[in-house]
């Protein structure tokens, strides 16, 4: 390693370098300025690439942009062209990065049996084999074709369904599809409440 | 407003720069009153007394926007000789009946009109025996259909026969009942029910109507502290009475804005996951009349007006779910619908859990545990059973309750005995997939798909996609028809990624409406009733037009016109605001030049403006229907509000409603007073639970018992914090903005009980007990009611158990008694007690409960009662 | 010459080695506007993954924060108080209230603050519990000294980047610095944590972060301006009440506010910080506040504590120079 590396940048050598240099007499202004404030760029700059989205909190539908890097999410901010927001967003949406990043999620499925005293590992791919299985059964035991009066009632009220405002539009569609289709006719969210 | 949807309230606090005056009606001085010109504080509960005050005050001084009142309102329309008022039948409306606690809508019609309650058109059409018609209209109120209508009102017969006045001098017209039905809710009467000075009440009358007039409009906003009450629904109707009174509805500037409060709430209403609807707000069929396509049809569409169209609608939604298995010959599959026979919602789904009839329950991205009403009997019918499922990013409350929930402290539950299997499925963020979210003005916005889920987050296309994909496989060969509807399901999506996640472009094209070559539709006009289109929901028909995500539009608002239509896309046909042929005066003018939205061109012979018109394009101003007109072409060229039978706005309501023609004041379920106008306390038709174990009520007004819970409890949300905290209290940098949960008391309450700010509180009703920290600040002011000083106390409901910031629920505190419209719980304003110091731990709090109880005298009946005056029946 | 030697000129940057520098930028930070939603404290802390701050309830109306610090760089301040706003009626004086409880509130509120620093309070829910009411009987009502009116400030307060910056004056390793925009930046790969610039600033705003020892402060989106972006916060803010810009543009636009807000009847309308001729030779990021400074938390009349440094050093110099000859002469009078 040569001087240039290790004394050089040595702040006070900097400095006095840069007094000379710079006309900056006390050394507070640029000649204080390290290599790494040189080369300081905004991770917005940086980024791989920027996507459209949409505030998912509340309702006005604040426009976001969305930056990513190597995969991951790096920052999270209005978008100035949307004409809603006009780039602006309130506590929860400047908040975005971190509901997306955090490591306080829970991304492992979690398994509780009947009188389970704690969680349990559980396959995604056997969760969702175990929960087809459920409705069909829930399904079989509590179906009802018609009422005490004959009537067509073609429904299951042994499965019920909450939620559906934070979801997409595309979301819903299945669920009530999917619910209709089984008969489930309690599907509820928000909405109502 | 700047509480709950800050960047929302940007353009009001432009619209304030520019002069607007900006009046906040809250029982709190919040982050919006802190910016408004006026602050009216407000009995919570007392809107309806506040909204009927300010359409007196227009009434009686001759306030009303008389052109537009007598040309696009049904003010002029005349009434029914049997229907009686709350001013003749001390609160109530002709047509109640105690045997069911209900009203029958008969008697509430216009003269010489048959307006359907769709029961009574059905029979009439059936040619049954009167006596039959009412049993079935009243039957199915009683099933709770009266809020089935979604979009649009009621069907009107023999629109022809409709008898007007446009003097409004006829005693039995819209507008003199109107008169009469509010006549008593004076300036001095608002001050005694809401606790709003009279020269309070003076200033916001004023500065209300004086800028409602050709050159101005006045614009209300509200989000659910109108909504969660008994008698929500009405509360939203006397806005819009007193909005078409002043002509401030499909104009710029004006409106009643709901302020949704979930990125996609509004989007699942329109694509309904609700119990009572099927896409674009048909109704779910009702075996009592819905056997077949025809019947649901003739049953629930309208001859006149765009619900006209209904048919086509339903055929395509049948097509788009059954594909090339719905055929003309087999109705389309219009049997494979389930059938719903009465109140489904998912108030009544936590009392099937208790009962043990309700099964397995899907909880997406919802926490009950914390965020309904009555917290406690959510968890209790949770632990009831077989098989729960939860989808959400972190261990919610919802997911936990069997091992750390707050029945188990008390030892009412022990985890062991609990035989609930639990699923806890990770979700996906916005950001890890693709979809449309709509907005609280309808618009619906594209969001990318930036990076992968990590672990095993899924997103919800993926869940249900591929749990439907499972069900159907594992059910496939089966010979039972039950299993029909399932296997015949249109479900093919194309997947890809390494997740294999289905296709949300594929599923917004459905939605969207193809032909039968599979090209996307443009609009709903295409659509057909001869199965040659298919489309998930109407409305949104065109959200794909010419085969391009509409939605995904993104062009900056720098460089295209305020109002921006190439920015996503807004259902009805890329509409932003509806009702705006409103916008002009009967001859197609702009009211004023300053208020200029959309109008006749009489040159090109069409609609024009800034916005797409809400309107025939060339239907011109002068157009009268022919008699036996149908659908659209039945309304006259003046008749903004084509969504309604007879094209005018609903000053009075003469079928649809659960709870009566026109908003009345009622008190809350549990209110600390009594009702100073009628002898009937509470909205006759509210919902009660059926579970007094679980759900008691507390007295109310001057009944026994009722000092027992002397203060009004009110809850909210703060900026800081989202609904029941699960996308914000397990982040840091929202949690250390609110870290704590706490209670909001005055000066005067904290003296008078002895509560330290920063200290403890106990807060307690006849549910359960919480405790939250103190904060005494003079932003709670106390109101005078009646005879007496009201305190009130606020409650943030963000809190639960688990996260980064924890703390007691407040809706452990609150009921399951409902607006009979559209079962939504009240708990914007109950009744309750507040004490220092923090909650009894273990069995205790329940006992201190129990003590309560006793204190207030309470049985089951307490609170029950549906009538409550003893002048039924008899004229006034 | 020595009296100009620290405080330079009214532009800081072209003493700082910037001969060409672009246009001086700050915060104008409306506080009229302000909704106190916090957006900023979010926003910055995304941007410059700044640690949270701890989770307390301070009960200083809805702030939680506290202060600025090493890990709050923006802070919004809640300020209730019985006094009018404007033109504007609250109903307060029409409301049945009688007594009111600003003067006790503001003894709690006091109490909750307790330390300097808000961070280090509360961390055990209930560690401030005041005075319990141990007879359980009611208490008597407040004295009626009659609350009649009502307003409620929110005002974002962040680094104010001084024209004359104390803390830039002291640093001893060359880890604060001026740059071209005419902002005080710290390099946090230089500080050693010396912590000399923390008392140096009048306004208390720069703060040791106690797990890593080094001092932080907003940059003003350092790394973003360089881009020609806005910073963070002022991006977010939703009602434009953080604006981003140069700064003299942002003081003619402050000025005309001020005098609608009077215009309004807002008398108690004022600027803070952008007087150049203030004790620190005005602010990058100044203020428009509706009541006194010090009602905010701001100190009323700071002064760049380095003042006196040059004076001091000549002081120092001449005393040396008189105690050399001093001992000089004693030395020749040894001689003699």
């Amino acid at each position: 390693m040569g001087i240039r590396e290790t004394f050089l940048p040595w702040p006070v050598f900097r400095q006095v370098r840069s007094m000379v240099a710079a006309g900056d007499r006390l050394a507070r202004g640029a000649a204080a300025r390290s290599s790494r404030t040189d080369q300081l760029k905004p991770r917005t700059m940086t980024a791989d690439r920027v996507v459209g989205s949409v505030c998912p909190y509340c309702a006005v539908g604040c426009g976001q942009l969305v930056y990513v890097k190597g995969e991951q999410v790096v920052q999270i901010e209005g978008d100035p062209a949307s004409p809603v927001s006009r780039g602006r967003l309130c506590p929860k949406g400047a908040a975005t990065k971190q509901l997306v990043t955090n490591p306080l999620r829970e991304t492992r499925v979690r398994y509780r049996r009947p009188h389970g005293t704690d969680w349990e590992d559980l396959d995604l791919d056997r969760a969702l084999d175990m929960i087809a299985d459920r409705v069909i059964a829930t399904r079989a035991q509590t179906w009802a074709d018609r009422d005490e009066q004959g009537r067509r009632l073609r429904r299951t009220m042994g499965i019920a369904a909450l939620g559906g405002a934070t979801l997409d539009n595309e979301e819903n569609y299945l669920i009530k599809k999917l619910g209709t289709a089984l008969g489930a006719v309690q599907i509820e969210n928000q909405a109502r409440i | 407003m700047a509480e709950c949807h800050p960047v929302g309230f940007q353009w009001v606090m432009e619209a304030k720069a520019r002069g607007a005056t900006l009046i906040h009606i809250d029982p709190r001085l919040t982050r919006t009153g802190a910016l408004a010109d006026l602050h009216v504080p407000i009995r919570a509960g007392t809107d309806i007394a506040l909204l009927g005050g300010l359409i007196n005050y227009v009434l009686s001084n001759g306030l009303e926007f008389r052109e537009y009142v007598v040309n696009y309102t049904n003010a002029a329309t005349i009434i029914n000789e049997e229907f009686k008022d709350t001013e003749d039948l001390d609160g109530l409306f002709s047509g109640w009946r105690d045997d069911t606690s209900s009203y029958s809508s008969d008697s509430w019609q216009y003269e010489g009109v048959r307006v359907a309650s769709a029961a009574g058109k059905r029979q009439q059409g059936a040619k049954q025996a009167r006596e039959a018609v009412e049993q079935r209209a009243y039957q199915r109120h009683a099933t709770e259909r009266g809020h089935e209508h979604g979009s649009h009102g009621a069907a009107l017969e023999d629109l022809h026969k409709l008898r007007r006045d446009e003097t409004l001098e006829h005693p039995r017209c819209v507008f003199q009942l109107l008169k009469r039905h509010y006549r008593r809710y004076t300036p001095e009467m608002v001050a005694r029910i809401c606790g709003i000075p009279e020269a309070l009440f003076g200033q916001l009358a004023r500065a209300v109507t004086e800028n409602s007039n050709r050159n101005r409009t006045t614009a209300w906003a509200y989000a659910v502290g109108w909504t969660q009450h008994t008698v929500g629904v009405q509360y939203i109707r006397a806005a819009s009475v007193l909005q078409l009174l002043l002509g401030n509805i499909g104009r710029p500037g004006g409106g009643i804005l709901a302020l949704r409060g979930h990125a996609s709430i509004q989007g699942s209403t329109d694509i309904p996951t609700l119990y009572n609807l099927l896409p674009g707000y048909l109704p779910m069929p009702h075996p009592d009349s819905h056997g077949s396509l025809d019947e649901y049809v003739a049953d629930d569409s309208a001859e006149t007006g765009y619900w006209g169209n209904m048919r086509a609608y339903a055929v395509s939604l049948l097509k788009a779910y059954w594909g090339d298995a719905a055929t003309a010959d087999n109705d389309f599959c219009f049997d494979y619908l389930p059938r719903i026979t009465g109140d489904h919602s998912t108030y009544q789904t936590v009392q099937a859990q208790l009962d043990g009839t309700c099964k397995g329950y899907f909880l997406n991205g919802q926490n009950p545990a914390v965020g309904s009403a009555n917290a406690r009997a959510q968890r209790l019918g949770m632990a009831n059973l077989d098989w729960l499922v939860v989808r959400d990013f972190a261990l919610i409350e919802s997911a936990t309750w069997w091992k750390d929930g707050p029945e188990i402290e008390s030892g009412e539950l022990r985890t062991e005995e609990i035989a609930t299997e639990v699923f806890f499925l990770p979700a996906a963020a916005h950001t890890e997939k693709d979809g449309s979210f709509t907005n609280t003005q309808r618009m619906l916005q594209w969001h990318q798909k930036a990076v992968e889920p990590p672990g095993d987050a899924r997103s919800d296309l993926w869940f249900w996609y591929h749990l439907g994909r499972r069900i159907r496989a594992k059910l496939a060969g089966s010979t039972n028809e039950r299993d029909r509807p399932i296997l015949d399901l249109n479900w093919h999506y194309s997947t890809s990624g390494p997740n294999s996640e289905p296709s949300a472009e594929e599923v917004l094209q459905e939605i969207n409406g193809r032909r039968g070559d599979g090209s996307c539709l443009s609009t709903y006009e295409e659509l057909t009733d001869d199965g040659s289109t298919a489309c998930g929901c109407w409305i949104y028909c065109g959200s794909y037009a010419g085969g391009v995500n509409q939605t995904a539009r993104r062009k900056p608002h720098t460089e295209q016109n305020w109002v921006a239509h190439e920015w996503g896309w807004a259902w009805p046909a890329n509409r932003r605001l509806l009702y705006n042929r409103a916008s002009a005066d009967p001859q197609g003018r702009p009211w004023s030049e300053r208020k200029a939205y959309v109008w006749w061109d009489a040159e090109k012979k069409k609609w024009t403006g800034h916005d797409v018109p809400d309107f025939q394009p060339t239907k011109p101003p002068d157009y009268r229907p022919p008699e036996g007109a149908k659908r659209q072409d039945a309304l006259s060229g003046v008749d903004p509000f084509i969504m309604q039978a007879d094209g005018k706005g609903w000053l009075y309501v003469p079928a649809g409603l659960s709870d009566g023609p026109l908003p009345t004041h009622y008190e809350p379920q549990e209110s600390p007073v009594p009702n100073l106008l009628y002898g009937q306390q509470q909205n006759p038709a509210r919902q009660l639970s059926r579970r007094r174990d679980v759900d008691p009520y507390q007295p109310s007004g001057d009944d026994r018992g009722s000092q027992v819970f002397p203060y009004v409890l009110t809850t909210y949300r703060l900026t800081e914090h989202h609904t029941a905290g699960g996308m914000s209290r397990w982040l840091p940098y929202l949690s250390e903005l609110q870290p704590e949960m706490f209670c909001e008391v005055s000066p005067e309450l904290a003296a008078a009980v002895g509560l330290d700010h920063l200290g403890w509180a106990t807060i307690v009703t006849a549910r359960s007990a919480i405790e939250a920290r103190v904060l005494v600040t003079d932003r709670m002011v106390p109101v005078r009611v009646h005879d007496r000083i009201v305190h009130q106390v606020g409650l943030p409901y963000h809190w639960g158990r688990n996260g980064i910031t924890t703390g007691d629920s407040a809706n452990d505190l609150t009921h399951m008694s409902l607006d009979p419209d559209v079962h939504i719980q009240e708990v914007k304003a109950l009744t309750c007690d507040i004490r220092p110091g923090r909650r009894p731990r273990g069995p205790d709090r329940r006992r201190l409960i129990a003590e309560y109880q006793q204190q207030a005298g309470l049985v089951a009946a307490t609170g029950t009662a549906h009538r409550t005056t003893e002048r039924h029946g008899e004229p006034a | 010459m020595t009296e100009k030697l620290l405080e330079g000129t009214k532009d800081p940057a072209p003493d700082s080695g910037y001969p060409q520098p672009p246009r001086r930028m700050g915060f104008f930070t409306d506080t009229s506007v302000c909704i106190g939603c916090k957006a900023c404290e979010v926003a910055c802390k995304e941007w410059n993954l700044i640690p949270d701050d701890g989770f307390s309830l301070l009960g200083m109306s809805y702030d939680n924060t506290g202060m600025l610090g090493a890990d709050t760089w923006r802070h919004v301040a809640f300020i209730e108080q019985d006094r009018p706003l404007g033109r504007q009626n609250n109903a307060v004086a029409l409301m049945p209230t009688g007594p009111s409880a600003s003067a006790p509130n503001a003894l709690m509120v006091a109490a909750g603050l307790g330390e300097e620093h808000g961070a280090r309070l509360g961390t055990e829910t209930g560690a401030i519990q005041l005075e319990p009411n141990t007879d359980g009987k009611p208490r008597q009502p407040v004295s009626a000294d009659g609350r009649t009116e009502l307003r409620w400030l929110m005002a974002s307060d962040v680094c104010k980047h001084c024209t004359h910056a104390a803390c830039l004056d002291v640093c001893p390793t060359g880890s604060l610095f001026r740059t071209e925009f005419g902002t005080v930046v710290v390099q946090e790969d230089i500080c050693n944590g010396c912590g000399y610039c923390v008392p140096a600033c009048p306004y208390g705003v720069i703060d040791q972060r106690k797990d890593d020892g080094r001092v932080w402060k907003c940059t003003l989106c350092y790394d973003r301006m360089s881009d020609g972006q806005e910073p963070a916060c002022a991006k977010a803010c939703p009602t434009e009440s953080i604006q981003y810009g140069p700064l003299d543009e942002l003081r003619e636009r402050a000025a005309h506010r001020v005098a609608r807000l009077h215009d309004a009847g807002v008398a108690d309308a004022r600027l803070y910080g952008a007087d150049p001729d203030d004790g620190v030779g005005g602010t990058g990021a100044f203020f428009l506040l509706l009541d006194k400074p010090e009602v905010y938390g701001f100190p009323p009349d700071p002064v760049v504590t380095t003042r006196d440094l040059p004076a001091m050093w000549r002081h120092t110099l001449f005393a040396a120079v008189a105690v050399a000859a001093t001992a000089l002469a004693a030395f020749a009078g040894a001689r003699r």
